[in-house]
């Protein structure tokens, strides 16, 4: 908490915006966070065959994001950032 | 051809039948010719609501199941002549319906009747999905609560998939006194989380306690309640009417105004 916090005081409707805010985008995925966890552990098996990938620095999460083809719906999609440790060049595939 | 509406919320308590028996009635006073149909079947209420329960002889599984025609289980409202009513059974299960009857009961009626309005039952189960089949558009009722908030963006996700594009919010039980104080989301915080368009707000207002004590729906009379359902009336008609000014103070004062009207 900052100090400033203690000073300007969140009134209880901003804080139920931003909680509503932060509980909708995992409702919207519709994607729980076992299954997340599992996507996240099968995309690590499978990049390992190829580089090392960072287990820990990896962040992936869904998000809606617009269509491209113009109308104001938006679509779920699999944001993924995964940080490489080392190119294993010429890695043998197993 | 007329519209079938489904009024739905997700979360239960937030105003549905409430919602329905007043834009019923606001659009009778319009001079729209509407059937309201309850589908909450089971837990039917839209009946005493509109002070009609003493007048059921059939119901909407009656209908569907062909016990009895279509006109014949239809309750004609008490004040307006082109209100009616299709009350919900009350001794069977949402599974007495399924969606295919009740899309194709909703194009019978549209093409007798200028709005045909669904009262949805809470919940996202087979009822939602009974209330929901032959509808046109949407009026998605909701508070500025957390919990109806977040229940009334999954009913806009489902409406989505089910592609009814029509959809709008209603932000019942508002209180502007609480907003000022910032105690309570406002209708402009609810609709920018839920992004879809705004067709009322509907101030918290003790008239309405006493219309359904009365079996009276209000819209349309001096409450600040009344004024906000009719406005909503309005707007589904297609016309652009301003929003009310819900300054608590100017609300006192209508409704004292109101109430004095009244006697």
């Amino acid at each position: 908490m900052k100090l400033s916090d203690i000073f300007k005081r969140k009134s209880s409707s901003d804080v139920a915006k931003d909680r509503l805010k932060l509980v909708l985008v995992s409702d919207r995925s519709s994607c729980s966070p076992e299954i997340m966890e599992r996507i996240k552990n099968d995309i690590i098996e499978v990049l390992s065959k190829y580089v090392e990938v960072d287990a820990s620095g990896l962040d992936i999460k869904i998000t809606q994001m617009d269509t491209e083809n113009g109308s104001d719906k938006s679509v779920p999609a699999l944001y993924a950032n995964i940080p490489i440790k080392n190119m294993h060049h010429g890695a043998e595939i197993k | 051809m007329g519209e079938v509406i489904v009024v739905t919320s997700g979360k239960g308590g937030v105003g549905k039948t409430t919602t329905t028996a007043n834009i019923g009635t606001g659009l009778a006073k319009l001079n729209k010719k509407v059937v309201l149909i309850d589908t909450d079947i089971g837990l039917r209420n839209l009946d005493v609501v509109m002070g009609l329960e003493n007048r059921i002889v059939y119901n909407l599984v009656d209908v569907i199941e062909g016990n009895c025609k279509v006109k014949q289980a239809m309750i004609k409202d008490k004040r307006y002549d082109t209100l009616f009513l299709l009350p919900a059974a009350q001794t069977k299960d949402k599974t007495s319906v399924t969606p295919e009857q009740m899309k194709e009961l909703a194009d019978e009626l549209k093409k007798e009747y200028d709005y045909v309005i669904m009262d949805c039952p809470a919940g996202i189960e087979q009822g939602f999905k009974n209330a929901i089949a032959g509808a046109d558009r949407a009026l998605v009722v909701t508070t500025p609560e957390v919990s109806a908030v977040r229940d009334a963006d999954r009913i806009i996700g489902l409406l989505e998939a089910n592609l009814i594009e029509k959809t709008h919010l209603v932000v019942n039980r508002l209180r502007p006194d609480m907003v000022k104080r910032g105690d309570m989301m406002s209708a402009d915080d609810v609709i920018d989380i839920l992004a879809v368009d705004l067709i009322g707000v509907v101030p918290d207002d003790e008239s309405i306690v006493v219309a359904t004590n009365n079996g009276e729906p209000l819209a349309g009379d001096n409450s600040l309640a009344g004024q906000a359902y009719m406005n909503i009336c309005h707007r589904i008609i297609g016309e652009n009417v301003p929003f009310l000014d819900l300054d608590s103070k100017k609300g006192l004062i209508s409704t004292l105004a109101g109430v004095f009207k009244k006697k």
